[in-house]
């Protein structure tokens, strides 16, 4: 086995897929260990309010190393990093004021600002007004609101403030007045003053300044943080690729031998169920269930198996069985009087194993992208976050037509590795185990 | 079954041995092959039957049925109502009791096979045909062209590349062009609408030189010409990411399978003998391979069958995989089940093409013995 897996290693493409394996299966764990499955879960399907503070669509930050692009990063100023004071008038009645103060380091405008308020009463709701203070001492009333309950300002889309601005808030706020098409660089401020009216009244806001780009792999358009399905869609694409591979070939394999090994009707139903089988539309019949019934990936996973336990792998199998129970060491395993089961599983099977394991590897991307395409197709798992699904959302929102390429090359490029990586493995085992290739290629 | 047929061995009797050889073939093969779709068939009915699915397709046409024909009756619109309620009731129940609704599962199931087998796929409940029609049969007649025009057109040109190529490469392997051959193979793991995305994203979005995706450029040209060209400019991206799916791996495994036989004792024979090349790969590597070589055609292309839908739908091609991906999308029941079934006939109507050529070619293939040689 040692001599072989040097014999493997010598061929170059060999080690690259192995390499590629690793790589995956370190993301693998990286991500099982890092975000455990039900918090994967609720991040993926928590909806916009858990992902407020993302911008929408955001590129990931490597866009950033093209030189000359200098694209934005969202700036979270909260308040209990803040100057504030507060000072106690008539009652329990306070004035207070609160500076939400940061420095804007970009040649670009931020795609967006909103401040998110989580106010504390128990009567009488606080009361403010917003203020924004530029590096040049220029001062902007922005507004003045009652903050009943958890609530966004979101200045950029508050019409009346565009329109007494006479430009988007974030542009003119944030822009330098002899030059209007750059953000002034240097400190602005965001002055947040009012009252609070109970003794426990409490308010925490925060200015979120919402940049181009998010994270290590972007945002979507949800605003979710895209790094949960890429890391996550590894342990689920191996998972589901490698059940399906080794469900689908072992039950091949075992049913061959048997077919084999009984002959007669045995192998002749076998034969005809295989017939049959091939006639059936795979994907169709997954499509149909996944409509009709089920979408769980487990429930796929059942059906993909049980379709290709009848594949064309079963003639590949039985055709090298009827030579192998011609061997002469069989026929010794009968003489001294191996059971049917024994001769099968002892003698047999093990003679497939150099046939099975290229076949096996080779199968593994074809049940991932199985899984994709389904994903694709709208019929992926509903609560599992998974690279097709992300292709399947970058492909409805139109991400090849707005520009949002990294939303679906990420994914894209994540599902091109593992298929090679397993193909490249695949095909030089294929030619460690079976030499007549080796003579030739 | 049909008695063993000998091949006479003189030229001139060839022919017409051939021919009766191909026809009771053919019949053998067609009887079982039916046998074998009529499985298939039910199998799909059993799964789309499981919750009661096709049951509700068929109450529905019948109320649809009726409920036309009593809208249209003179006599019926001027009943008040509630006779006319219960008139209609009396007709479907009727209607449902002709076609066994009332009987128990099994039984039923044989009908609804019978129906399928003879394209009877009831009325769409969302979707209509370019013509207007809600009959699925209508629906799926409409798409199937556009589908057999990309899909077989590719199969045919990656076939005839991918042989000429490996033939080219076995007579020089070892060759540069040989060693990128292999190294590109693992290439053809992912599926043609992978690539599809990376041909849309560069030739589309990036180089805007191509479409992004649809058959024909909105609204259709006027002209004969102009329409066939545009058809040619849209098919551009699909096909080729059809043709970069499975190029290398073919010529690679082409080429492979090439050596092996050219390595054999007739060939040296031959070659010792003084033949030509192009005379040996004719009469000693192509045709000895010619079986092998047209059961991978067909595998091929039942594999593009079923691969058409996630790749129509990447590329908007108006075939009958994106009417499957429309249904899914509209929980249009009866037109997933009709295409299922419609894909099943394809792959059972590739199995007998198959099987027919294959008793053409390979005189080996005797009927009543083995399946296949």
């Amino acid at each position: 086995m040692s001599r072989a897996f040097r014999d493997l290693l010598k061929y170059p493409s060999a080690a690259a897929g192995l390499a590629i394996i690793a790589f995956l299966v370190a993301m693998s764990i990286y991500a099982v260990a890092t975000i455990p499955y039900s918090e994967a879960i609720r991040l993926w399907r928590g909806g916009e309010a858990l992902w407020a503070e993302n911008p929408r669509n955001a590129s990931p930050v490597w866009v950033n190393l093209v030189p000359g692009r200098d694209l934005p990063r969202t700036i979270v100023v909260r308040s209990h990093q803040a100057v504030r004071t507060e000072k106690k008038l008539n009652g329990d009645v306070r004035q207070f004021s609160i500076s939400l103060a940061f420095d804007y380091p970009y040649r670009k405008f931020p795609r967006e600002l909103a401040v998110f308020f989580e106010p504390e009463y128990t009567d009488r709701a606080p009361n403010v007004a917003l203020l924004w203070r530029s590096p040049d001492g220029n001062e902007i009333r922005l507004t003045e609101i009652t903050v009943r309950r958890k609530e966004v300002y979101r200045i950029s889309a508050d019409s009346r403030l565009q329109q007494d601005l006479g430009g988007r808030p974030e542009v003119v706020l944030l822009g330098d007045p002899n030059a209007p098409d750059q953000p002034l660089r240097g400190r602005h401020e965001l002055m947040i003053r009012g009252f609070l009216f109970d003794e426990s009244s409490q308010l925490e806001p925060r200015l979120v300044v919402y940049g181009e780009v998010y994270g290590l792999a972007g945002t979507d358009h949800q605003r979710r943080d895209l790094i949960i399905p890429l890391l996550w869609g590894a342990p689920i694409a191996i998972a589901f690729g490698l059940l399906a591979a080794v469900g689908s070939t072992l039950s091949s394999l075992v049913i061959a031998a048997i077919g084999v090994w009984y002959g007669r009707w045995v192998d002749g139903l076998i034969q005809r169920i295989t017939e049959v089988n091939l006639i059936l539309p795979a994907l169709p019949i997954l499509i149909m269930i996944g409509t009709l019934y089920s979408r769980s990936i487990w429930v796929i996973l059942g059906v993909v198996i049980l379709l290709g336990v009848f594949g064309s792998g079963i003639k590949t199998y039985r055709a090298l069985f009827i030579q192998v129970k011609e061997a002469p060491y069989i026929e010794a395993a009968r003489a001294y009087g191996a059971g049917n089961l024994r001769a099968v599983f002892q003698y047999m099977i093990p003679r497939a194993v150099p046939v099975l394991v290229p076949q096996f590897v080779t199968l593994i991307p074809s049940f991932v992208f199985l899984e994709a395409s389904l994903a694709v197709l709208g019929l992926g798992d509903p609560v599992l976050p998974t690279w097709g699904k992300v292709i399947e959302d970058a492909y409805r929102q139109g991400a090849l037509f707005t520009g949002h390429y990294y939303w679906v090359l990420q994914p894209a490029v994540l599902l091109m590795l593992s298929g090679l990586g397993f193909t490249m493995l695949g095909f030089a085992l294929d030619r460690v185990f079976n030499p007549r290739l080796r003579e030739v290629s | 079954m049909a008695e063993v047929i000998s091949i006479p061995r003189p030229r001139v009797r060839a022919v017409p041995g051939t021919v009766v050889r191909v026809l009771t073939y053919s019949a053998t093969r067609l009887a079982v092959l039916f046998l074998t779709v009529v499985i298939g068939v039910y199998l799909t009915i059993l799964v789309a039957n499981m919750g009661g699915y096709v049951d509700v397709i068929k109450r529905a046409t019948i109320r649809e049925q009726i409920g036309l024909q009593v809208s249209l009756d003179p006599v019926m619109r001027r009943l008040p109502v509630e006779q006319r309620q219960a008139r209609m009731e009396e007709l479907v129940r009727i209607e449902e009791q002709t076609l066994g609704l009332d009987r128990p599962f099994l039984p039923r199931t044989f009908v609804y096979l019978q129906d399928a087998l003879v394209l009877r796929l009831g009325f769409a409940e969302r979707m209509t045909s370019d013509t207007g029609s809600r009959l699925v049969r209508n629906i799926i007649v409409d798409r199937l062209p556009s589908t057999l025009l990309l899909f077989v057109t590719a199969q045919l040109l990656l076939f005839v590349t991918s042989v000429l190529w490996a033939l080219s490469l076995s007579r020089r392997y070892g060759s540069m062009m040989d060693k990128l051959v292999i190294a590109l193979a693992p290439t053809s793991a992912p599926p043609a609408w992978f690539y599809g995305i990376f041909l849309i994203l560069i030739f589309a979005a990036l180089l805007r030189v191509l479409p992004f995706g649809g058959m024909v450029q909105a609204p259709p040209p006027e002209s004969r010409l102009a329409y066939t060209l545009s058809v040619l400019r849209h098919m551009i991206l699909p096909m080729t990411a059809l043709f970069l799916t499975t190029v290398f791996l073919a010529v690679y495994s082409w080429r492979t399978f090439f050596l092996i036989f050219s390595s054999e004792d007739y060939v040296e024979v031959a070659k010792a003998k003084g033949l030509s090349s192009g005379a040996i790969e004719r009469r000693y590597i192509l045709r000895p391979t010619l079986p092998t070589i047209v059961t991978t055609f067909a595998l091929g292309l039942i594999g593009a069958w079923t691969g058409a839908i996630v790749l129509e739908t990447v590329f908007n091609w108006p075939g009958l995989g994106r009417a499957l991906y429309q249904a899914i999308g509209l929980f249009d029941t009866p037109v997933i089940v009709g295409s299922t079934i419609i894909y099943a006939y394809l792959l059972a109507i590739t199995v007998f093409v198959l099987d027919i050529v294959y008793a053409l070619i390979d005189p080996r293939v005797k009927v009543g013995i083995e399946g296949r040689g």
